[in-house]
C-alpha cells in the first residue's frame, strides 16, 4: 500500500448542512465518525472525498492540501485518491467484480490494471467471482467488492461509510473480523462512519461523536465512552447514569461530590471550589452489585442502598433499574449477568446495595444551568 | 408501391433519428441529473408537441420557415432556396415534433444512474467523459434506444405536420404516410392497402426488436 500522510480536516459552514469539525487521522489508525443518523457524518465523509464542498475549513493529507476555502483549493475527487466505500457500495451494476475494480486502476499503466484487480479481489477472499455481476453477488461478497475498488486506486485515505449497515449480523460480525484483518496491512489513516457505537467501539483506534454537524469529543473508545466531555456526549454514547451534584470537600484521597445529600468519593477535582455545582456520570460497569451471601472487593467505595425498581432480562444479562434510598427521583441504572441477578435474589422492590467505584465516577464539569 | 416515398421517409426518420441522439442525451441527462431553476417551464416546453394538435404546430412551423420569417429569409440567403415546402423544412419539423420522445425516455434512462454511482465513479478516478462513456451511457442505454426507436416510427407514421409543412412534393416532402392518403384519395385501394401493410410491419418489427433488446440489456444489468 501507498505511504500516506495523517488526514486533517477541518470544516465550517451554516448551512444549508450545518458543519463544525475538526479531527485528525494518522497513518495507519481508524477513526471513527459516530453519531446518530442525519448528524452530518457522511457529508464529511463526501468532503474528504470531494464530491460535497463545504463552505469553509481545510482538508489536507500530509503536506498535500485537497480543499482550502480560504485559498480558493478545491480538488476534484478524481484528484484526491481517496478510497471511498459507500453505504449501499455504488457498484456499477452492469460491470463484473472484476470491472468494477479495474475501473479504480487508471493510474496505473494498462497491462497491469487488471494483474492488480485480481490481487486485490484475491485480497479480500474474492478469487474465482472475478466474472460475476454485483446482482449475481451476496451483500457481504458486494462489500468486498467495494473494498477492493475503494483500494484499487492506491488511496491516500480510505473513507467507509456505514459500510455494514446493508448486511445481516452473521456476516456484519465476520466483515468486522475481516476488516480489523485488513486494517493491519493499511499504512494510509481510515475514517469509518457508522452510528453504530459498538461498532465504533469494536473497530476504531480513536473516536470522534459527531451530533448536528459539530464533532463533540475526539478520543479513545474507553475515553469516549466512560469519560465524555459533556452531559450530550453522556447521552449520544448511551451513557445513562448522568446526575446533577455539588462539589465537596477536598481531600488528600480526592473530592467529594454531593450527590442529593449522600457523599460520594470520587478522584482529585483541584479546580473547582467547593459548592460548584456539577454534572458528573458513571459508566455501567462501574456500578458494582454487593452481593447478599459475602463481602466483595470494593464494597467499600461508595455504597448506596436502595431498591430495585425494574428488572428487564434482555438476552443473557438483566436490565436494572435502582432507586436509591436517598433520592427516591434518581433511578440509577445498570446491567448484571441474568444469573447474577437471580442468585442475589434481585425482583423488583427487592432491597439492594451496590457501590459506584471512584474511578468511574466522572465529572464532567461545571453546570451552565443550575439544577431544577 | 411508392418507393420513392418509402425512401424519402426512411431517409427523414434516420436523420432525425441523429439529429436527435445528441440533443437527447444532452437535454436528457440535465434534465436528469441539473440541479436548476426553472427546470419544469423546460420540460413543459419540451413536451409541448405532445399535447398540441399537429396542424396547429404545423401552422406554426409553417409561419417560422416561410420567406417572411427571419428563420425563413436566413435560410434562403444561405441554402439559395426556401425552408418551407422543403426536405430540409421537414427535416427541421421533425426534429422539433419529435423532441419529447427523444428527451423523455433518455432522461428516465439517466434518471436510473443514482447520485452515488456517480459519485463512485468520480472517486475512482474517472473523468466527466469517462464516467458518462463507461458508467452512465451503458446504464442509460435502454432509455436511449427506447428514444430513437419512438423517434424512428414516429417519423414514419407522422401525417399533419408532414402535410402542413412539405406539401407532398414527389421527391422532396412526399413521405409514405402521405402517399397512402394520396393513394386512398385516388381510389387506387390495392396500392394503399401494399403501403400500410409494409408500414404495418415495419412497425411490428420495430417494437419486437426494441422490446427484445431491452429485455438483453435488463437481463445483463440484472
Amino acid at each position: 500500500m501507498t505511504a500516506a500522510g495523517g488526514l486533517s480536516v477541518e470544516l465550517r459552514q451554516p448551512g444549508p448542512i450545518p458543519l463544525d469539525v475538526a479531527f485528525d487521522c494518522a497513518p495507519g489508525e481508524l477513526l471513527a465518525l459516530v453519531g446518530p443518523s442525519g448528524s452530518g457524518k457522511s457529508t464529511i465523509l463526501r468532503a474528504i472525498a470531494g464530491t460535497y464542498r463545504a463552505a469553509g475549513g481545510r482538508i489536507a493529507v500530509g503536506p498535500e492540501v485537497w480543499f482550502d476555502a480560504a485559498a480558493g483549493i478545491a480538488l476534484p475527487p478524481q484528484r484526491r485518491r481517496a478510497g471511498m466505500v459507500f453505504q449501499s457500495y455504488a457498484l456499477f451494476p452492469h460491470m463484473s467484480a472484476l470491472g468494477n475494480v479495474m475501473t479504480a486502476t487508471g493510474h496505473l499503466p494498462r497491462a497491469e490494471r487488471e494483474g492488480r484487480a485480481r490481487e486485490l479481489l484475491a485480497r479480500v477472499h474474492l478469487a474465482g467471482l472475478e466474472a460475476r455481476l454485483p446482482s449475481a453477488l451476496s451483500g457481504g461478497q458486494q462489500q468486498r467488492v467495494a473494498v477492493a475498488r475503494a483500494l484499487a486506486r492506491a488511496p491516500q485515505v480510505l473513507l467507509l461509510d456505514e459500510p455494514f449497515s446493508a448486511v445481516d449480523k452473521a456476516t456484519r460480525q465476520r466483515l468486522y473480523r475481516e476488516v480489523a484483518e485488513l486494517r493491519r496491512s493499511l499504512e494510509m489513516p481510515v475514517v469509518l462512519v457508522t452510528h453504530d457505537l459498538d461498532e465504533a467501539v469494536l473497530l476504531a483506534d480513536r473516536l470522534t461523536v459527531v451530533s448536528r454537524g459539530r464533532s463533540l469529543q475526539t478520543g479513545t473508545p474507553e475515553t469516549v465512552t466512560s469519560r465524555p466531555d459533556s452531559a450530550e456526549i453522556a447521552r449520544l454514547v448511551d451513557l445513562r447514569n448522568v446526575f446533577e451534584g455539588r462539589v465537596g470537600a477536598h481531600s488528600e484521597q480526592g473530592t467529594a461530590i454531593d450527590w442529593s445529600g449522600k457523599l460520594l468519593e470520587a478522584g482529585p477535582l483541584p479546580g473547582l471550589a467547593p459548592g460548584t455545582p456539577v454534572s458528573w456520570v458513571i459508566p455501567d460497569g462501574f456500578v458494582v452489585l454487593h452481593r447478599r451471601d459475602r463481602p466483595s472487593r470494593g464494597e467499600r467505595e461508595n455504597p448506596v442502598e436502595g431498591h430495585v425498581e425494574t428488572l428487564v432480562p434482555i438476552g443473557q444479562m438483566a436490565w436494572v433499574s435502582f432507586r436509591p434510598s436517598h433520592d427516591g427521583t434518581l433511578p440509577l441504572q445498570f446491567s448484571v449477568p441474568l444469573h447474577v441477578a437471580r442468585r442475589n435474589g434481585l425482583a423488583p422492590d427487592a432491597a439492594a446495595t451496590v457501590s459506584l467505584l471512584t474511578d468511574g465516577i466522572h465529572v464532567i464539569g461545571p453546570r451552565t444551568k443550575p439544577a431544577s | 408501391m411508392d418507393w420513392t416515398a418509402l425512401w424519402l421517409s426512411f431517409r427523414l426518420a434516420g436523420l432525425t433519428v441523429l439529429a436527435l441522439l445528441p440533443i437527447g442525451l444532452l437535454l436528457g441527462r440535465w434534465l436528469a441529473f441539473g440541479e436548476m431553476r426553472g427546470r419544469s417551464v423546460i420540460e413543459a416546453l419540451i413536451l409541448l408537441p405532445l399535447v398540441l394538435p399537429p396542424t396547429v404546430l404545423g401552422y406554426y412551423l409553417l409561419v417560422a420557415f416561410g420567406a417572411a420569417s427571419p428563420l425563413g429569409q436566413a435560410w434562403q440567403s444561405v441554402a439559395g432556396q426556401p425552408l418551407a415546402f422543403s426536405f430540409e423544412g421537414l427535416l427541421l419539423a421533425s426534429i422539433l415534433f419529435n423532441l419529447p420522445f427523444a428527451v423523455q425516455p433518455t432522461q428516465r434512462g439517466f434518471e436510473t444512474v443514482g447520485a452515488d454511482l456517480r459519485d463512485a465513479a468520480a472517486c475512482s478516478g474517472l473523468s466527466a467523459w469517462q464516467s458518462f462513456l463507461r458508467v452512465e451511457l451503458p446504464l442509460a442505454w435502454p432509455g436511449v434506444l427506447t428514444a430513437s426507436v419512438l423517434c424512428f416510427a414516429h417519423t414514419l407514421g407522422e401525417f399533419g405536420i408532414v402535410l402542413m409543412v412539405g406539401g407532398a412534393i414527389p421527391g422532396e416532402t412526399k413521405t409514405i404516410a402521405i402517399a397512402i392518403y394520396d393513394r386512398v384519395q385516388a381510389f387506387d385501394d390495392a396500392a394503399a392497402g401494399r403501403m400500410a401493410a409494409v408500414l404495418l410491419v415495419l412497425s411490428l418489427a420495430t417494437i419486437a426488436l426494441t422490446l427484445a433488446l431491452s429485455r438483453h440489456l435488463g437481463r445483463r444489468r440484472a
